[in-house]
């Protein structure tokens, strides 16, 4: 049995210690909006946040984040209203929208680490999340958006 | 029923009526939508019957809630909203009453396939009229109801007002009676706005769909689970084709916690010879065990060829004059050769390139009460319809395709493949199956864009004029291997796909022209080729304007004046290339056509007609690069496209359709590709498969043409002028002139030496 906390609940699975945090988030806590993509921590697709920080949850096994906080993108923002998701709006960011919880959830620890990020900054922190329908662009602005929104960043993001 | 059953959506007439429950089908449900739902849907006719119901077209319930069906799928482009504009704009209906309601794959909705750019410009028309014909009814009902006369009586923001009276449409659902039939006759005869009427269509629209895309709310065909299913992950073989299972063995795997077993399917329709499915009750411990479990195939004959043999056997093809097809074929092209006072010929080839939808192809199947519902992203349930009946062994009416949204798609499911082993799973098991594949058993089972070869030719007189040109192609023919219903013939009666060699019957008047296409049998037997966003242009037009450009040098022209000495809109050109020279020297003038440029650093342009000449998108891109001569790394620093795409529905999300179409051509040219190897494409993951990321991305300056014409599609287009302006700019740049795609590094310091430059 592990035991984790995700977006403030406590969750107990009862899985191989191997298990990739990203089946347990969707196929056990039933949260399907991190999303699997390579399977090797290189598209960003399954990007949540373990105490804080940007994990890559398809290589993460679940035994290594024992009694850690996880945010997902159904966690970030109680209402769907942290200041990067009405960016991701205002910019209409998402084609398919595949991959975009992931790019949220990176560019909400870059906001963290820069609130006011630059193009370089960007580019470094951003470059790990493919973007199939390659919304580079839209995501860029929208990340800009909410960095100049002066909203506060929520604690846990 | 009444006397519109679907034939084709796009050529019936249609009853408006207050509809009870006499609808035999649920397919409207003004309060959800697939999209909203995880769960398998579960409609009962009282909620499925829609208060007003026009046809296939839309619905609006009694709360005056305007719900559009929408049979395209959702690959990204947000085609639901652009769709519901145009319905909106002639019904003038209030906007924020407008909802979508992604449909399954009943017949009632006429073939339903999502391809080519073409849902605008095929839909434009049957919804305008469609929309006009709901707001008559609705009008001549509220004027009855206001007991004004219909002529006093207008409609807007879904109220009709007459006399200082209104009454709102969810108000005449409620208190009126609805009844109007149109013969197609009557729909074709009702006048439609005049663009300067419209009020929606032009203007930018925050697309529906958006929203559930920010919060993980959006459900893709991997998001959707139903009670008691089986988690399945395949063994895929070796090869695509001709693959036989000789034994399994599951020793190791029975020690993965939730493991169930491993079989081989047995699959009468032949899609997926020689895949084993490895069960468990989840997908990780599923996963797991497929690793585990040991598998011995006998292969096919796929398992000796490599990408140089299915390109030798291109170029063994093209030599051969009696295959293929003539696409063009005009008389005198050898004379003309023959008495040419200067020839160029030149060969151009691509790379095989992987679809790498980021949502890994994924499907569950359950049989509820003899009805097999399979829930799956699809942009093609037409296609994969009798297949699945074919493998099941059922009659395609027993079969429902429930879809959802696509994550990533590029054209991959179009070919519904991957929904037929979790059929035959789901039978063999008498359980629901839900297949997911790894990244690597997706690319192992991608219907890649086909490697490809072509041969050009262009004669000119001895003065300097253009007087014949010859293009020939040889490649992979999707529609050959899994639609020949979408071959069409040449004028000798030889079948031919349109897809891959569209763009090389081009707009340039070359006096007499021949275009020839070749079906690479080696290709089509090896693996699926598939339809990759853009299709053929992609790479028709990577030899095309690869070769303008090095016609234009032979000829000591400026590129951009070679082109448009060749744009004169005669005979079969009349009419779009203006439109296109027109798109050409926009771009030239927007990005500084003739200018001085640093060191290494050169423009070079390109223009297209988009995805087929029946419906041009006209599109130029001017590419400003720099090349490191040590490196040979090509730097793209900004893209300029123009775009003529006649009427924008919505110029924002046309613009982003422009710039992720934009990046991909760069993706294609210089990031990614991979190469056929021993039977399976030899890059399967993002450890070897490089596509474009954010650090990547050029300065964009994208442009549309203001015009009333017709809508035509946007998806595509801005694919195809990518690579080959950035293979002219390379030129521009450094005089090394690359012919093959992807562009590497190699390339461009192979092509330096040749010339001499470094």
């Amino acid at each position: 049995m592990h035991n984790i906390i995700v977006n403030g609940q406590p969750l107990a699975a009862d899985v191989d210690p191997q298990t990739p945090l990203l089946w347990v988030l969707r196929e056990v806590a039933q949260l399907t909006g991190t999303k699997f993509g390579c399977g090797i921590g290189m598209c960003g697709a399954c990007t949540v946040h373990v105490d804080g920080r940007a994990v890559r949850s398809c290589i993460t096994p679940v035994a290594s984040v024992e009694a850690c906080a996880i945010t997902t993108i159904e966690g970030l923002s109680p209402d769907g209203k942290h200041p990067l998701q009405q960016a991701w709006i205002a910019a209409q960011a998402p084609q398919c929208g595949y991959c975009q919880p992931g790019q949220i959830m990176q560019a909400a620890t870059l906001l963290r680490d820069y609130p006011q990020p630059t193009d370089a900054n960007i580019d470094a922190v951003m470059s790990g999340n493919l973007c199939r329908c390659m919304a580079y662009v839209r995501i860029r602005k929208a990340i800009k958006l909410a960095a100049a929104s002066g909203q506060e960043m929520p604690p846990h993001a | 029923m009444h006397d519109s059953i679907p034939v084709s959506p796009g050529r019936r007439g249609f009853l408006i009526a207050a509809a009870g429950t006499g609808f035999t089908l649920a397919f409207l449900r003004a309060d959800s939508s697939l999209a909203d739902s995880k769960l398998a849907p579960a409609i009962s006719e009282q909620e499925a019957a829609p208060a007003f119901d026009p046809g296939i077209w839309f619905g609006i319930g009694r709360d005056g809630i305007v719900t559009v069906n929408i049979a395209r799928a959702e690959v990204g482009q947000h085609i639901g909203t652009a769709l519901a504009r145009i319905v909106a704009e002639e019904l003038e209906a209030d906007w924020d009453k407008v909802r979508l309601h992604y449909v399954d794959s009943d017949p009632r909705w006429g073939p339903m396939v999502t391809a080519g750019s073409r849902s605008v410009w095929q839909d434009f028309d049957p919804l305008s009229r469609a929309g006009a014909a709901g707001r008559i009814a609705l009008i001549e009902e509220g004027a009855r109801l206001l007991r004004v006369p219909v002529a006093a009586c207008t409609a807007k923001k879904g109220v009709v007002h007459g006399r200082g009276r209104s009454v709102s449409y969810g108000e005449i659902v409620r208190r009126g009676k609805l009844a109007r039939h149109y013969t197609p006759e009557q729909l074709q005869a009702i006048v439609l706005k005049t663009p300067q009427q419209r009020t929606l269509i032009g203007q930018s629209v925050q697309a529906l769909d958006i929203p559930s895309k920010t919060d993980g709310s959006a459900v893709y065909g991997i998001d959707v689970q139903v009670a008691g299913m089986v988690h399945a992950r395949p063994k895929i073989p070796p090869t695509r084709h001709g693959a036989k299972v000789v034994s399994i063995d599951d020793t190791a795997a029975r020690k993965i916690k939730g493991y169930i077993g491993a079989a081989a399917l047995n699959d009468p329709s032949n899609t997926v010879p020689g895949w084993v499915m490895v069960y468990a009750d989840s997908y990780a411990a599923a996963s797991r065990a497929a690793e585990l479990v040991q598998v011995k195939w006998r292969t096919g004959a796929a398992a000796h060829v490599s990408e140089q043999d299915i390109l030798a056997y291109a170029t063994r093809q093209l030599h051969d004059a009696s295959l293929g097809a003539r696409v063009v074929d005009d008389g005198g092209l050898e004379q003309a050769f023959k008495g040419a006072a200067l020839t160029l010929e030149r060969h151009y080839t691509t790379s095989t390139v992987l679809h790498f939808e980021l949502e890994p192809l994924n499907a569950l199947v359950q049989q509820i009460d003899g009805i097999w519902h399979v829930h799956a992203g699809n942009q093609a349930p037409s296609l994969i319809l009798p297949v699945l009946a074919q493998a099941l062994k059922v009659a395609q009416s027993h079969i429902v395709l429930h879809t959802y949204l696509l994550g990533g798609n590029m054209g991959r499911r179009l070919n519904g493949d991957y929904c037929v082993p979790a059929a035959l799973a789901a039978q063999a098991l008498g359980r629901p199956v839900k297949l997911i594949c790894t990244r690597a058993d997706d690319s192992h089972v991608d219907s890649p864009r086909s490697p490809s070869l072509q041969h050009l030719r262009l004669a000119f007189d001895g003065a300097g004029k253009v007087i014949a040109m010859q293009h020939e192609a040889s490649a992979g023919w999707p529609a050959q291997v899994m639609f020949p219903a979408w071959l069409v013939k040449d004028k000798q009666g030889h079948p031919y796909d349109p897809s891959a060699i569209a763009g090389a019957d081009h707009w340039y008047t070359v006096g007499a022209q021949r275009v020839r296409t070749v079906s690479n049998d080696q290709a089509n037997s090896s693996f699926r080729p598939g339809w990759l966003r853009g299709t053929g242009p992609a790479w028709t037009s990577w030899a095309v304007e690869s070769f303008m450009d090095e016609a234009a040098q032979a000829a000591k022209a400026d590129p951009l004046d070679f082109r448009l000495s060749l744009l004169q809109g005669k005979g079969r050109n009349a009419g779009g290339a203006e439109r296109l020279a027109h798109v050409l020297r926009r771009a030239a003038e927007k990005a500084g056509w003739g200018a001085a440029m640093p060191a290494d650093t050169g423009l070079g342009i390109a223009a297209t007609g988009g995805q087929e000449r029946g419906m041009p998108t006209w599109t130029a891109c001017v590419a400003r690069v720099r090349v490191d001569r040590k490196t040979c790394m090509v730097q793209v620093e900004k893209l300029t496209l123009v775009i003529d795409a006649g009427v924008i529905i919505d110029p924002d999300g046309a613009l982003a359709q422009a710039e992720g179409g934009a990046l991909l051509g760069l993706s294609m040219a210089l990031h990614e590709g991979t190469a056929f190897l021993n039977g399976a494409v030899k890059d399967s993951n993002l450890n070897s498969y490089l596509p474009l990321r954010m650090a990547d991305v050029p300065e964009l300056d994208i442009e549309f043409i203001c015009s009333t014409e017709m809508a035509t599609g946007l998806g595509e287009p801005p694919v195809t002028v990518v690579a080959p302006a950035i293979g002219n700019a390379i030129f521009a740049a450094v005089a090394a002139r690359v012919r093959h795609l992807p562009i590497r590094p190699e390339a461009v310091l192979k092509a330096l030496d040749r010339y001499g430059a470094v």
